[in-house]
């Protein structure tokens, strides 16, 4: 391979990691629209969910935790929760990627739809036992259901990532 | 020689396995470390914090302004549809204003009268810095902001963030170019403030939700709906009197204020130096 195509070929591999921390900059990203300040799509929660099922070898675990603790610093919340969150269901999901593989999207969906109220219940318990009272629920509510519902429109954008990738048998790795 | 490729992977393959097991163990360590050193100690991680935060400034501001471009372009439209009622209201809000500034001008001449009568100097010199709100969604969970101003523009920790409404915040952590503000609804906040009306003194605790609690005040207090708080002074933190909200309830729930000043549409934050140090000397961040 010539040094160009080695090049084109390693910022290929990269997309999903580039996307991912893309995907963290505009979940602090200011929309000014009124009531939604509380309700924050998981965004980076999707993207995980999606590699961790269709290609794990692009999205490494060691940058899950570098992704979940960059996002801990630009949001101002608990160090390390999201690093924590991130790695956990990487792991999760990346166990049940033979069984989710052969499945549909609807499936998948779903998968995510679970993992994601996990996620949004964790994230509730902690932030009330570090507070040291019982947050209202109802903004992790919203958020969850606007993270099910934003999934659908998401994977399109990573199934058109995913198709700008090499093939693994493809080039030097 | 057509054995070795399936050797090979016989031998690599568990061994991979049990590197990557390793590794995800060691950094789920890792993340769990970091939560407890950031809980007892969030001094650790402030530097590297502000750091980070003060690279992506620029790159957050840069996504900020078109999305605000977009976000007043529709809010524009929303306007046009409801411009004559919008109009009467500001009529009538207009005559109810030019009343008050009457009213404001007499107090003026009587308090600038007052003052040279008694020699009085006045020390709340404040300086303003504006700064751009860069980073709003911290999840479902958390009440903090990031703008794109830092020490070098002037700004410190602990000075008040303020909006045309009242006040919004408090600087919470700052970097060069960078600084988060923890909103008074965020549920590390706890302002001192006083009932304009009755001067009862009161603490005004966030707990994330949109109205934050009044706590700390006297057992026989009057307290009712629709009275203004404002800062109490107390603590030395911010001066006295800048307006925080309204009374909305009194009853089981606790009571309610309702913050003049809200983050929802909000593109820009007035940082306001009063020389003010007071107690904030200490970390207080939303760790």
């Amino acid at each position: 391979m010539t040094i160009l195509q080695r090049l084109d070929f390693l910022s290929r591999l990269c997309l999903p990691v580039g996307l991912t921390l893309v995907l963290v900059l505009l979940s602090v990203t200011p929309l000014h629209a009124p009531g939604f300040t509380a309700i924050s799509p998981m965004l980076v929660l999707a993207s995980l969910h999606y590699w961790a099922i269709y290609r794990p070898q692009v999205m490494p675990i060691y940058l899950v935790f570098v992704i979940g603790l960059f996002e801990d610093i630009l949001t101002g919340g608990p160090s390390g929760l999201n690093a924590l969150i991130y790695l956990v269901s990487y792991g999760l999901v990346a166990g049940q990627r033979r069984f989710l593989l052969a499945r549909s999207f609807g499936i998948v969906w779903w998968g995510f739809m679970i993992l994601a109220a996990a996620v949004e219940g964790f994230r509730w318990i902690v932030i009330s036992a570090l507070g040291g009272l019982v947050v209202d629920p109802m903004p992790g509510l919203f958020s969850y259901f606007a993270s099910v519902a934003i999934y659908p429109v998401l994977t399109l954008l990573f199934a058109a990532t995913h198709r700008l990738l090499p093939q693994p048998n493809e080039g030097v790795a | 020689m057509a054995q070795r490729p399936i050797s090979v992977v016989r031998i690599a393959a568990p061994l991979r396995t049990f590197a990557q097991r390793f590794a995800f163990v060691l950094l789920l360590g890792a993340a769990i470390t970091i939560m407890i050193v950031g809980r007892t100690d969030p001094a650790v991680f402030d530097r590297t914090r502000m750091t980070v935060t003060d690279f992506f400034a620029p790159l957050l501001s840069a996504i900020a302004q078109p999305v605000a471009t977009g976000a007043q372009i529709v809010s524009d439209v929303e306007a046009m549809f409801d411009l004559r009622a919008e109009n009467e209201r500001l009529r009538l809000e207009n005559q109810r204003l030019l009343a008050w500034q009457s009213a404001a001008r007499v107090m003026q001449a009587e308090n600038t009268q007052l003052r040279k009568l008694l020699a009085y100097d006045p020390q709340d010199a404040a300086t303003f810095t504006t700064a751009r709100i860069v980073g709003d969604r911290g999840g479902a969970f958390l009440r903090s902001l990031l703008i794109s101003e830092g020490t070098r523009a002037g700004i410190a920790k602990g000075q008040a963030a303020v909006t045309g409404e009242g006040l919004l915040g408090r600087v919470a952590s700052v970097g060069e170019r960078s600084a988060r503000i923890l909103q008074i609804t965020d549920l590390n906040s706890r302002i001192p403030v006083v009932v304009e009306e009755t001067r009862e003194r009161a603490v005004l605790a966030g707990d994330n939700s949109a109205d934050p609690k009044l706590v700390f005040f006297s057992a026989n207090a009057f307290l009712k709906e629709g009275q203004r708080v404002v800062t109490s002074g107390h603590g030395d933190v911010f001066p006295p009197g800048i307006p925080v909200g309204i009374i909305q309830s009194v009853g089981e729930n606790g009571v309610r204020v309702r913050p003049f000043a809200t983050s929802d549409r909000l593109e820009f934050v007035r940082l306001v130096d009063y020389g003010k140090t007071g107690i904030l000397k200490q970390e207080i961040t939303a760790q």
